[in-house]
């Protein structure tokens, strides 16, 4: 049931065509029907939404100083206000694109870091697996939060930077990961195939291998996106994100802890919002973890009662 | 019920009071309701008597030999018949009793020991655990563990029963996984293609272990397995089962010196023959899946007989001969005889210059010799066997030749000029005219890319061509190897393993090279796609005047391929010579020791 063997299109010759399907996005599709990566996708996509177009429907300005400070909610602001008397309801609504935004920049840059050295290491051997790993090693060795502290210390919080090294942060860790699947299908007959044709290590790695690790690249990225905004949210809590005034809900929670036995909304719900998304992203990615090791090791038979059976659970 | 009656008295050793093993319209669904897997399977088997399961893969037969010991896999469920063993129904024992009974009543012995033996028991705790899940089924578990590995035909020494099982040879595992099974003094063995993964000298050892066992305990044993040729000498029954059906069940003898099902008689027509050199007739198409299965019999649109009436209806089992046999038409089909067709063999590239010549060829993995001074040559429009068992340097020896493997010394000469080590010292036009075809197609296809990708990559690799010369010519060579146009846009698991092994070699041969290796080309397939791979490989090789090595541990496959054998052991060429010479007149005795271990169909020896 997750690769829908699709009916190959008449005679027609197209030998370096595109692809016929897409593994991954059948295997996500497939995910998404489990229960649990129904909940995963449903919340997920409920936080996304409330950050997308929050700014558009915000009844507010994020920033005007409309009332007291620490306000209980009231009917003009269905969620109270801030230590400075802004809106927590605009604010939150506003607050959520730019973490959203930077994670997963941040992601997408430690993935293909990662993945790049990951592969590298793997294929390549001798002098560029250890002085690879051996740097990959180093960066372990500190906390990643710690990690991406130093560097945003060091080079200042400017929101690319922030970015940079949060990505950073991350391409050991999917390195490691990236290395030890890659050394199972360097390996592999096609492989040695190319290498017969003559072909370039890069393009090896590029079109043989590469495609290989969708699967597993794509459970890598949905974990670091999860770890991606639990960071962003922390370093904004800790005053190295975005600056006041913006609204942020990392730096919300900071700001308005003071505040909490006068209005708790104003730190409840950035908390509960950062928690959902983490939940359903990290549900959500285990669900297609599950769903693709299904079909990367499913033997014939079981694909062929999958076939039969729709809908049936796995 | 006709099918067993039928089958029954026609076991030959099988009077109503010994039958063991009685299976009465046994029927296995996928899920609740849906397609069915298997249906109508009923077979008796005595003491003493062992029943051959034979068919390609996907015919039900692993499905059959598993719920004889009341399992069905994850998915599967039983829904009809009975598994009786000395006349108990296993199918409606509680968990509790079933679990009882497997190990201690019947038992089961799978395919590949080298996974199926737990790594970290030591072999002697291995056989004692299964004495001691089952206490009380024998007096002295420690004497019997050690009496049992010895009628293994294994040295029982203390060193031996503390090692573990990635210490032993394949055979030694093998007959490990033997001994846990016999332990127990079962009623019933469930042999599970035991001798698949093993050499032709171990698989006839094993295999007489197997004889000596069953003969000596008086028990019902089942032996699954794709060879018709490893059957023939072992099984006094025999059951040709297809898409989830019997439809041939008699003795031994009979339905291998006159098979009358025609899907029985294609299957023999595939199995290649050591001593003769014949045109091998494999059964082209695949079996219909379950649930795609016609109104029909499952065979007619492969069958050369079908007639409009065989679509219709399942034919019903008829007994014919001792036998039962689903087929109408199986008392005008007994007429035709099997066809059988001799090879004409050329006089190839006598006294021309060696397209690829071996000179003084020594190789080693780290410190390992795996070759030393090999000699040979390959003519033009040849094909040379390299034969030998595993371990002995045939893949070593053709990665040397590919590049693959560079730690090697001495000199190979390709078309006069001697061939740089590894691959990047090489050109690309010495990279296209030197082409190897990978043992396993269901790793040298990348499983990511189109059958036109695959295909078309080396035209565009190593010859630089444009995307719509690609494009045809990717066509063409399909065509060549009997697929259609439609399978460019299909991935690799779309194919069956037959289907996998033809792109391997359209990508092979779409470059138009001079020598083409192949290495053990067959090995991972059955005997039906075999014959057709291999005819296929000699066609396209005469056709297009290549040279071919042809690596094989498949000595009768030797005969309807090659033109000389090389024969190698631990590195060494024994013998080398034309291949009717090395065959008949083998002047070394381990040559002679292959050949005499090749199973042959019994009916041909005669």
């Amino acid at each position: 049931m997750a690769v829908a063997a699709p009916s190959v299109a008449g005679s027609s010759a197209r030998p370096s065509g595109r692809m016929a399907r897409h593994p991954w996005l059948s295997a996500a599709w497939a995910a998404a029907r489990t229960p649990r990566g129904a909940v995963g996708l449903s919340l997920t996509s409920a936080v996304v939404l409330i950050a997308v177009i929050g700014p558009f429907v915000a009844p507010n300005s994020p920033d005007a100083l409309l009332t007291l400070t620490n306000a209980k909610p009231s009917g003009q602001f269905p969620l109270g206000s801030d230590f400075l008397g802004r809106d927590v309801l605009s604010r939150v609504l506003d607050g959520g694109w730019a973490l959203l935004l930077m994670a997963a920049l941040a992601t997408a840059f430690g993935i293909i870091a990662g993945a790049g050295a990951g592969i590298s290491a793997a294929y390549l051997r001798g002098r560029p697996d250890g002085f690879i790993m051996r740097t990959v090693d180093v960066i372990l060795a500190f906390p990643q939060l710690v990690f991406a502290l130093l560097l945003v210390s060091v080079l200042g919080p400017r929101l690319w930077l922030i970015v940079l090294a949060v990505g950073l942060s991350h391409a050991p860790q999917v390195a490691r990961v990236i290395r030890s699947a890659t050394l199972d299908i360097s390996e592999r007959d096609y492989v040695k195939v190319a290498e017969l044709q003559g072909m370039r290590p890069r393009k090896i790695m590029s079109s043989e291998i590469l495609p290989n690790l969708v699967s597993p690249l794509t459970v890598e990225a949905g974990l670091r996106l999860t770890y991606s905004i639990i960071i962003m949210a922390g370093l904004s809590f800790l005053g190295f994100g975005q600056q006041p005034p913006a609204a942020n809900w990392g730096l919300m929670i900071n700001e308005n802890r003071n505040g909490l036995p006068l209005n708790p909304w104003a730190v409840i719900v950035p908390v509960a919002l950062i928690a959902l998304l983490t939940i359903g992203t990290n549900t959500f990615t285990d669900a297609f973890a599950r769903v693709a090791i299904g079909i990367d090791r499913r033997p014939e038979e079981s694909a062929l009662i999958d076939e039969l059976t729709p809908g049936a659970p796995r | 019920m006709m099918p067993r009656g039928a089958a029954g008295s026609a076991a030959p050793h099988g009077s109503a009071d010994d039958i063991r093993l009685d299976v009465i319209d046994l029927e296995i669904r996928i899920g609740q309701s849906g397609a069915d897997v298997v249906s109508e399977i009923s077979l008796a088997v005595a003491a003493g008597e062992v029943l051959g399961l034979v068919g390609e893969s996907g015919s039900g037969k692993t499905t059959v030999a598993l719920a004889l010991l009341g399992h069905a896999r994850r998915g599967l469920r039983i829904t009809a018949g009975e598994v009786r063993l000395d006349g108990v129904n296993l199918l409606a024992l509680q968990p509790a009793e079933l679990r009882a009974a497997r190990g201690a009543r019947v038992s089961y012995v799978p395919q590949d020991p080298s996974v199926a033996l737990n790594p970290t028991l030591r072999v002697g705790a291995q056989v004692a655990e299964a004495l001691r899940v089952h206490p009380g089924v024998v007096d002295d578990p420690a004497g019997r563990a050690l009496e049992v590995m010895r009628e293994a035909r294994l040295d029982a020494t203390p060193d031996l029963m503390r090692r573990y099982p990635h210490q032993l040879s394949g055979g030694q595992q093998q007959r490990v996984a033997l001994a846990m099974a016999f332990c127990c003094r079962p009623s019933l063995i469930v042999l599970d293609e035991p001798t698949t993964g093993l050499d032709v000298s171990t698989q006839r050892h094993v295999l007489d272990t197997v004889r000596s066992l069953c003969r000596s305990y008086g028990v019902a044993a089942v032996y699954v397995s794709h060879d018709l040729a490893v059957v023939s000498g072992l099984v006094s029954q025999v059951a040709v089962m297809y898409a989830g059906r019997i439809v041939e069940i008699g003795p031994t003898a009979k339905v291998f010196a006159d098979p009358i099902h025609p899907y029985t008689r294609r299957l023999l027509a595939a199995v290649p023959s050591p001593d003769r050199a014949e045109i091998l007739t494999g059964i082209e198409g695949q079996p219909p899946r379950p649930g795609r299965r016609g109104a029909g019999c499952s065979f007619a649109p492969r069958c050369e007989f079908a007639i409009e009436q065989c679509r219709l209806a399942p034919p019903e089992p008829t007994p014919i001969d001792g036998r039962a046999v689903r087929c109408i038409r199986a008392a005008e089909i007994r007429a035709h005889p099997v066809p059988r067709q001799a090879i004409a063999r050329g006089q190839a590239g006598t006294g021309q210059a060696a397209v690829l010549s071996l000179r003084s060829v020594s190789a080693r993995y780290g410190r390992r010799p795996v070759l030393s001074g090999v000699n040979f040559e390959v003519p033009p429009e040849s094909c040379i066997a390299v034969v030998g068992e595993s371990g002995s340097g045939k893949t070593t020896l053709a990665r040397c030749i590919v590049g693959l493997h560079t730690g090697w010394t001495g000199e190979i000469a390709f078309g006069g000029a001697r061939l740089h080590p590894g691959i990047r010292g090489r050109s690309k036009d010495t990279l296209r005219r030197v082409q190897y075809i990978f043992q396993n197609p269901y790793a040298s296809l990348n499983p990511r890319k189109t059958v036109g990708q695959i295909v078309a990559q080396p035209l565009e690799e190593l010859l630089g061509l444009s995307f719509s010369e690609r494009s045809e010519r990717a066509a063409s060579a399909l065509a060549d190897v009997s697929l259609s146009a439609e399978f460019l846009n299909r991935f690799p698991d779309q194919l069956s393993g037959g289907e996998r092994q033809r792109v391997a070699i359209a990508r092979a041969l779409v470059v138009e090279p001079d020598l083409l290796i192949c290495d053990e080309v067959t090995s991972a397939l059955d005997v039906s796609v075999q014959a057709v791979i291999v005819e296929q490989l000699r066609r396209l090789q005469r056709e297009r005047h290549l040279a071919m090595i042809f690596i094989t541990h498949n000595l009768a496959l030797v005969r309807s391929i090659a033109d000389a054998a090389v024969v190698l052991r631990d590195g060494e060429v024994v013998e080398s010579g034309p291949v009717d010479q090395v065959l008949e007149h083998p002047k070394d005795p381990y040559t002679a020791a292959l050949i005499k271990d090749v199973p042959a169909l019994a009916s041909r020896r005669e």
